[in-house]
């Protein structure tokens, strides 16, 4: 199975024109001394059909770059180019699931998932029938009358992603989407999502800081650096597919997780360094 | 389940009958000693045999739909015109800025003294009424309505945007199912100041409703009368209080 992938993926990759291109993305907050730069000449691709994650310690600039290739950061140096075009606003090919929790209160499962349907002006039948199919592939037939406030952390998460993929975006573009869950949910999510994913040939973004889940998840995993965000690396995971939480337990899976975390760990330990000294400094100052 | 829940519900009313009734006896039971004087306080037995005397009399029931008929007027325009200021303020930052806390100053100005002014404006009328009191609550809905929208989670209207929602979308999907809760506490609060404006300004002006007929059994020395129709003031506050709940929980069932 891994060699048989191996011996055409790389060809296809090839032949292929990149979906989505990441293109020396560079983002400044603020003005002289305060300034931080939070995205520093970033560049990578990801073609049709791929998963790649995005990793990288906490305030690198993961959720910038996210909101970036959303179209929602439209201040910002080098290009975003979906499918060819320079991404200036929310692009229709892009669908993003939010790292905070962003169901609408005040409508139930199915008329949450069935929310850019409506905006479509589609018929009702027709909208039930496409929320509901969604609904059932995220794992929450049932519950489809259920306000969210009645709901578990990570069920809710799953109607963002059953919403955000009802409206069959070419591009998934997810930011930390379990990053509020525990450890268990989390690995179950991750199955749902390549159980999606090579239902759907969906090309997705993942932007993460767990490890396992990204190499659980990805075929490729682009690692960050802490101050400046740019990309330290991008590892290309060759573990077999389909792929379950098993995976987990595999050798294979072992290598790429402490090969990767040798990388993060230098940078997890510049960022906590920096916090502490800042930290520090405004206790100092206060 | 549906037992458990009646129940549940049951319990807190009678607690609060009992509670009433409790009161009202002890507050008897001192009157009839002489610890309190009842030229003063009228008994409570009294004030509960002066409502049927009210009601043939004095016509309260007519007065109450009155007073009932003001409040509503006057509370649907602090709606009509409360919501969309404050949906304005909350718009263009600048208008916010520039007069918010002048909305916040006016919610604690005792309007009720510049009743001469709207009496030459409108006249001794129903109108003079509706006006000042709508005038009243408008302060409480402007800015409870602003801070509804304000309020709206930031992630909420980055869906919104990745939806590539239309500014008219945005306001009716997004925006103002989000602030709608804040808005029926901005309603509750402004209905309570139109309410206590209209009985108010009905005393002060001798016209109309329930205020004049406290005014009138107030000047007649008829306390237990002025009690009871303060009763049916009460009423119509509950009246109001029990509707409005119903209708916010019809609007966004089980949040
Ligand atoms: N609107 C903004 N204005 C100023 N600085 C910002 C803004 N947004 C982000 N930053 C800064 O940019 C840096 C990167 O932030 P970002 O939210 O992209 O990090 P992140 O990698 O998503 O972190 P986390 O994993 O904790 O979500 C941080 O130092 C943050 O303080
Ligand atoms: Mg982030």
């Amino acid at each position: 199975m891994p060699e048989v992938r191996n011996a055409l993926a790389p060809a296809a990759v090839a032949q292929a024109r990149p979906q989505l291109q990441i293109d020396k993305v560079f983002k400044r907050f603020g003005e002289g001394e305060g300034a931080v730069v939070a995205v520093d000449h970033v560049s990578f691709d990801v073609h049709p059909g791929e998963f790649v994650a995005v990793i990288g310690p906490s305030g690198c600039g993961k959720s910038t770059l996210f909101n970036i290739i959303g179209g929602l950061l439209d201040d910002y140096n080098g290009n975003v180019l979906v499918e060819g075009d320079r991404v200036a606003g929310p692009h229709p090919a892009i669908g993003m699931v939010f790292q905070e929790e962003s169901t609408f209160p005040w409508r139930n499962v199915l008329d949450n998932v069935a929310f850019p349907l409506e905006l479509m002006g589609l018929p009702k039948a027709i909208r039930t029938e496409q929320a509901r199919h969604f609904i059932e592939l995220v794992g929450l037939a049932g519950f489809e009358k259920r306000m969210p406030s009645e709901l578990s952390g990570g069920m809710k998460q799953r109607v963002s992603i059953a919403r955000t993929l009802v409206s069959k975006p070419h591009i998934l573009l997810m930011d930390e989407p379990f990053a509020a869950l525990d450890e268990q949910t989390r690995l179950l999510l991750g199955d749902k999502i390549t159980q999606i994913q090579q239902e759907l040939q969906q090309t997705t973004l993942l932007i993460t800081h767990n490890l396992t889940e990204a190499v659980q998840l990805s075929d490729r995993i682009v690692v960050m650096t802490y101050r400046p965000g740019r990309v330290k690396r991008i590892v290309n995971i060759d573990l077999p597919r389909p792929r379950t939480s098993d995976v987990v337990s595999s050798d294979a899976f072992g290598h790429y997780v402490a090969e990767i975390w040798a990388d993060l760990r230098e940078e997890a330990t510049r960022g906590m360094a920096d916090t502490e000294q800042r930290t520090r400094g405004a206790r100092g100052h206060g | 389940m549906a037992e458990g829940r009646k129940a549940g519900r049951a319990l807190p009313i009678a607690v609060g009958a009992g509670t009433i009734v409790a009161v009202m006896l002890g507050l008897e039971g001192l009157l009839r000693v002489g610890l309190i004087n009842r030229f003063i306080v009228p008994p409570p037995s009294e004030v509960l045999l002066s409502f049927g005397r009210i009601i043939d009399e004095e016509d309260v029931l007519a007065r109450t739909w009155e007073t009932a008929f003001e409040v509503l007027v006057s509370g649907f325009f602090t709606i009509l015109i409360g919501v969309p200021i404050g949906a304005a303020l909350y718009r263009w930052r600048t208008l916010r800025a520039a007069i918010e806390d002048w909305v916040a100053a006016a919610a604690a100005a005792p309007l009720v003294l510049a009743f001469p002014l709207f009496l030459v404006m409108f006249g001794r009328s129903a109108t003079t009424v509706i006006v000042m009191s709508a005038i009243t609550g408008l302060a409480p809905m402007i800015l409870k309505t602003t801070e509804g929208f304000a309020g709206t989670r930031q992630v909420l209207i980055n869906v919104g945007k990745s939806l590539k929602m239309s500014d008219r979308q945005m306001f009716w999907k997004i925006l103002l199912p989000s602030a709608l809760p804040l808005i029926f506490t901005g309603v509750r609060l402004s209905w309570t100041f139109v309410l206590i404006s209209v009985v108010g300004i009905e005393f002060l002006i001798n016209l109309g409703g329930l205020g004049q007929l406290i005014n009138d059994l107030a000047e007649r020395y008829d306390l237990p009368g002025t009690y009871a129709a303060i009763g049916f003031v009460v009423m119509v506050s509950v009246i109001f209080f029990v509707a409005l709940e119903r209708l916010e929980s019809w609007l966004q069932p089980a949040r």
